[in-house]
């Protein structure tokens, strides 16, 4: 076994025997997130400066797949201590080269300091971040150089997959993954084996397994992340699939977006064929499954399995109507499975550690019923008023408190939390009266939200939910593929209908209006897409009441966010005349002198909020 | 490109287990070389070359190499510091490369701290 599918760092091969060498690795991380902060320039500075100390034939440094702290990138960890960097930029790398890689002085300025402390936190498991998160999808990541397949293997990769071939039968497969309790992660929540099993045992040849790789809710990365970190995860997950529900070909409907994961799922099946994981007489045990890579154009209707069957085809991705699931008639008119990544990437796990083991983590009892409970971990992407944003992945029915406030670090600047919205466009907010609210599949749905594909966008005071609303409900008008009505003139109109609240034009009975809408269209659209998109409208309805009727009854945002329905003050008693204000107004909208009062001129305001983020004193106020 | 049999998963398993062990902070034994400035004048370079080599030619995978500042004791430098999991820390002084080489054979490989060569068994007091 000479000529390996070597990774490639510095011109230096890194198979394992000469990776053995070193003394101490460098996990840095290559996620998109870190590489458009500078990654590959922090790589080229780390490579100057070992070489400069004549360290490069012991320092080894090692690009990883996406970390999950997303938010202090780029991040380095250095292994064996579980030293952890962040914000690091090319200047800093003379420094820390000398420091910790020669010296063996770990850098205390480049590492977190909890937003609570002052003291810095050097290891990667003593950070509140990390702590709490349980890690079986993501399982590799920061581990493993996911160009490097001897890295996967080395980490039990295709262990699982061999497992498969040697022991177990079809049915044991599914009837392990039923067992289980895996949930579709993709947002819908079927059970994963029921699903394989009617596929199975549905007539027709050949059988297709499809990647859903097309993650297009706003702000999440949780799909994108795992293939950019753990490539060959998601290709063993699928053979596994594939061999459960007796088909041998495979498509991964990925993103034209995702540059970096896409190149490296193409070098993870390449480097799969050469070792014969993929292809035909897989371990010589007479089954022979590949795959190939679809590239989507972005249509978010294109994540609905129909709709992205259509564009598989090479048809407009327009959903159809579920009388006949697509594990019956799916992709050509034959027998389907369509799994997101993140289930995927779950099933080596199962199948290596066996279903009784999954079923320890997680909510509910799944022993008769495979909808008995959310088994297992959920990979979330946090964003939006926390501090620590990222990836994260923590196990079901862990609380929303603990995600926001322990992993998430709580909200910056002191704001108040407002609420959370879960599940992407289509998902809903949830309120501060429902934080300790465990996270799963069915109580997210009870409180009129959804698990979703694990988007979660933390929001503060600041935010207006009737905007919120807006802007999703703005988002998936122009993602409707317009082929049922009820969607395609049904957003159309919510948008039009929240557009005039935010900008104070609604007349009383408008909100009942709109809530009426939402439940037509929920009741009778054809797909996922426009039964799920009023969800946004419903769940502000249902917990923010108030706020609409500040806005049709009052004028008023409460919020300070609508710009129709706000104006901007400047308080007398604050403003100390340091004129910082009417200089950065792009309107010349302020006018005063040194050390005197300044006022804003109302006709000329165009409300862009500059001398509020400008002002020192705090002096400027919306009303 | 030899397709790969079942029991090769486990021959790339263990021929990668110098990277996992090392990831996972996983080891029998930690070897910490002191790299102050006066350290490295005093040719601690080469004592981690030579602890390097060491290891390498072992072919152990359960075996740390990190490196850590000056120990305190300038004067006997090159230092470096062998821990072997569950036993006190042993601080060796006044290093050359036969030294290492002898140290890594009794102390690291067969469990016999080299008497001659050691400062101090133990750790300083820090609370």
């Amino acid at each position: 076994m000479s000529a390996t599918p070597n990774g490639n760092i510095d011109g230096k091969s890194l198979v394992g025997e000469e990776l053995g060498g070193y003394r101490m690795h460098l996990m840095l991380c290559a996620g998109t997130g870190c590489v458009s902060g500078g990654s590959y320039k922090i790589k080229d500075a780390l490579g100057r400066e070992l070489a400069k100390h004549n360290l490069t034939n012991e320092v080894a440094v090692i690009m990883t797949g996406c970390n999950g702290f997303c938010a202090q990138g780029p991040v380095m960890v250095v292994q064996p201590d579980e030293i952890f960097y962040q914000f690091l930029t090319e200047k800093d790398i003379a420094h820390l080269v000398e420091e910790h890689m020669l010296k063996g002085r770990p850098v205390k300025k480049l590492m977190y300091t909890p937003p609570a402390e002052k003291t810095a936190v050097p290891k990667m498991s003593e950070i509140g971040f990390f702590q709490k998160q349980r890690l079986l999808a993501l399982r590799n990541r920061g581990l493993i150089d996911p160009e490097v397949i001897e890295e996967y293997i080395a980490r039990d990769g295709y262990k699982a997959l061999a497992k498969v071939l040697t022991e177990m039968k079809p049915e044991e497969v599914i009837q392990e993954t039923i067992a289980s309790g895996l949930r579709g992660r993709g947002g819908g929540g079927f059970p994963t084996g029921v699903k394989w099993k009617a596929c199975r045992e549905a007539p027709g040849e050949p059988k297709y397994i499809v990647c859903n790789a097309d993650e297009g809710d706003p702000g999440a990365y949780m799909d994108r992340s795992i293939i950019e970190g753990d490539p060959h995860s998601v290709l063993e997950g699928m053979t596994i699939a594939a061999y459960a529900i007796g088909s041998n070909k495979g498509y991964i409907y990925i993103r034209h977006e995702y540059p970096l994961a896409l190149e490296r799922l193409k070098k993870a099946i390449t480097d799969a064929r050469e070792y014969g994981l993929l292809g035909k007489n897989i371990f010589d045990r007479g089954f022979d499954f590949d795959v190939s890579i679809h590239q989507g154009a972005g249509a978010f209707v294109c994540g609905e399995e129909t709709g992205l069957i259509a564009s598989l085809e090479g048809r407009v991705g327009e959903p159809r109507p579920k009388y006949v699931f697509p594990a019956e008639k799916g992709l050509y008119g034959k027998p389907t499975i369509i799994n997101n990544v993140e289930t995927f990437v779950n099933v080596p796990a199962i199948i290596l550690r066996g279903s009784q083991w999954f079923t320890t983590i997680g909510t509910g009892d799944v022993t008769d019923n495979p909808w008995g409970g959310s088994k297992g971990t959920k990979v979330f992407s946090l964003v939006g008023k926390v501090h620590n944003t990222g990836l994260v992945e923590v196990p079901m029915g862990i609380t929303l408190r603990e995600i926001i406030f322990d992993i998430g670090g709580g909200i910056p600047n002191g704001k108040k939390f407002k609420a959370v919205q879960t599940g992407g466009p289509s998902g809903g907010v949830i309120p501060e009266s429902l934080l300790d609210l465990p996270v799963d599949f069915d109580q997210l749905i009870k409180v009129g939200s959804m698990m979703g594909s694990g988007g979660m966008i933390v929001m503060d005071e600041d935010d207006c939910m009737v905007d919120i609303a807006r802007y999703f409900i703005d988002f998936l008008s122009s993602e409707s593929c317009g082929k049922c009505v009820p969607c395609r003139e049904g957003l159309t109109q919510m948008s039009s209908i929240l557009n005039d609240i935010c900008k104070g034009e609604a007349e009383e009975g408008t909100v009942e209006l709109l809530g009426e809408l939402a439940n037509t269209m929920k009741e009778c659209s054809l797909c996922a897409l426009g039964g799920t998109a009023p969800n946004p409208v419903l769940s502000t309805l249902r917990y923010f009441r108030d706020e609409y009727d500040a806005h049709v009854k009052h004028k008023k945002c409460p919020a300070g966010v609508c710009k129709e329905l706000i104006t901007y003050y400047i308080d007398p008693e604050k403003c100390n005349g340091c004129m910082l204000c009417a200089r950065e107004c792009p309107q010349d909208a302020i006018e005063g002198e040194k050390k005197k009062l300044h006022t804003i001129k109302p006709d000329l305001c165009i409300k862009c909020g500059i001398c509020r983020d400008v002002c020192n004193q705090d002096a400027v106020f919306v009303r | 490109m030899p397709k790969l049999k079942i029991e090769d998963l486990d021959k790339i398993v263990q021929r990668q287990k110098k990277t996992t062990s090392l990831r996972d902070g996983a080891g029998r034994v930690k070897i910490t070389v002191h790299m102050g400035t006066c350290g490295i004048s005093a040719g601690a370079r080469n004592i981690m070359a030579e602890v390097m080599r060491c290891v390498d030619e072992s072919g152990a995978s359960d075996i740390i190499v990190t490196t850590t500042g000056c120990a305190g004791l300038c004067s006997r430098e090159p230092m470096m510091t062998v821990e072997v999991v569950e036993q006190a820390p042993v601080k060796y002084v006044d290093l050359d490369k036969k030294k290492v080489s002898e140290i890594f054979d009794e102390h690291i490989m067969k469990g016999n701290v080299v008497e001659g060569y050691a400062l101090a068994i133990g750790s300083e007091r820090t609370s």
